[in-house]
């Protein structure tokens, strides 16, 4: 079964740098595990005022992920993760989005919640 | 007649102003003072008495899970961010949503209703003979300011002279604050920063069509450049209040400068009567 994991970045690529915040991160990039491929979308709410993790949390389910990985994520953005049973995972320092996802798979990130 | 005391940023001694203006007027006639910086209210600190209190609520959107389909729309819909469409129910974070009531209008299942929940309080105390004092308390991590402001400004009601203490800055809860009022003291200290706020206030009051004097605080005596900008954009300088120990001493221990120090009874009865007049406000 495919899995979709979405990490937040800088840029719209796999190449781009992890992005250590949630809500305010430039870009969200969707990680297609089976069919290899990545989809990126631009945060809308990266600027936005106030309210934007549970937004955040919205756009990931709406693109079917089950799974997250991020530096960290505020309190509205922790209960809605938890609630929707995404799998959120830490990926601290720096690297690509590709590293990131590549640690993901080999289960060395830590649970984020 | 409604005043507002308002300024660009916080700490330059805006709520001193409002409650010594307060004060004094209270010794001659009927004043009510309007603490509007409900995120922050401190002219109770001034008027220690026992206060009336009475709950502030905002209209919240409850969900009903029979009739909720999980469509999404409600959540698309929300720009604050107060909602979380999951796959199995709705996710809903009171402390964000502006009760704007749009979840329940773009619900295609009728599936939203509401329900009235506390976000602060406003209280209203008698300090002295002259003196009601209305104090909007807004509750910690809310964010609809402008409703606490609303309420307290609701409960001076039509209260002959009523003197308001805004917010710092040009937020909402500042505009529904300055909205309908005869006249704005902005309080400003003459440093370059201190300007740059005062601008931005004057604008929002311009924009209001509010007429507007200065009064410039914890003055070193050096003030050309408050005093050229007051000319420039046409604001009269209402009132000087110099740095000094003294005063500092007063306000420190949460005094009133008007009770406390000679000479300050007169300045802020001279304070209003200078604004009522070079505002072109009739009493
Ligand atoms: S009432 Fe408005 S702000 Fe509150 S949850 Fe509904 S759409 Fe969002
Ligand atoms: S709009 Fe109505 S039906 Fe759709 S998710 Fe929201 S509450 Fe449920």
């Amino acid at each position: 079964m495919s899995l979709i994991v979405c990490i937040t970045a800088d840029g719209p690529d796999s190449g781009a740098q992890v992005q250590p915040r949630f809500g305010r991160a430039p870009y969200f990039v969707f990680a297609d595990t089976e069919k290899g491929t990545f989809e990126a979308v631009k945060n809308p709410f990266a600027d936005a005022q106030g309210g934007v993790g549970p937004r955040a949390v919205q756009t990931v389910l709406d693109h079917g992920a089950t799974a997250l990985v991020t530096g960290q994520v505020g309190g509205n953005a922790a209960s809605a993760i938890q609630a929707s049973g995404i799998r959120a995972c830490a990926f601290k320092g720096q690297g690509t989005v590709s590293a990131a996802l590549a640690a993901f798979l080999a289960g060395e990130l830590p649970s984020l919640l | 007649m409604k005043i507002v005391v308002a300024s660009g940023k916080g700490g330059t001694g805006k709520t001193m102003v409002a409650a010594n203006l307060g004060y004094v007027l209270s010794r001659d006639r009927e004043v009510a003072l309007v603490d509007c910086d409900v995120e922050e209210p401190n002219l109770h600190l001034f008027f220690p008495a026992e206060t009336v209190d009475e709950a502030v609520t905002a209209e919240n959107p409850v969900f009903d899970p029979a009739l909720c389909t999980q469509c999404g729309a409600c959540g698309k819909f929300c720009r604050y961010g107060a909602i979380t469409v999951l796959r199995d129910r709705v996710l809903f974070f009171a402390e964000l949503c502006h009760s704007c009531g749009g979840c329940r209008i773009v619900c295609p299942e009728g599936a939203v209703t509401e329900t009235g929940r506390a976000i602060g309080k406003v209280s209203t105390a008698h300090p002295l003979p002259g003196l009601t004092l209305v104090s909007g308390f807004l509750n910690e991590g809310e964010v609809q300011a402008p409703g606490v402001v609303r309420a307290a400004r609701a409960a001076a009601g039509e209260h002959p002279l009523i003197i308001q203490d805004a917010s710092p800055g040009v937020a909402c809860a500042v505009i529904e604050t300055i909205t309908g009022c005869d006249l704005c003291i902005l309080v400003t200290e003459s440093t370059p920063s201190g300007l740059h706020d005062l601008a931005l206030a004057v604008e929002a009051v311009r924009m209001l069509s509010i007429p507007a004097g200065v009064v410039i605080n914890r003055s070193d005596g050096r003030d050309e450049v408050a005093t050229a900008f007051c000319r420039e954009h046409d604001l009269p300088v209402l009132m000087t209040i110099p740095f000094g120990r003294e005063i500092a001493a007063v306000q420190n221990r949460g005094g009133l400068v008007a009770r406390d120090l000679p000479g300050f009874t007169e300045k802020f009865s001279a304070l209003y009567a200078d604004a009522v007049r070079l505002c072109g406000v009739k009493e």
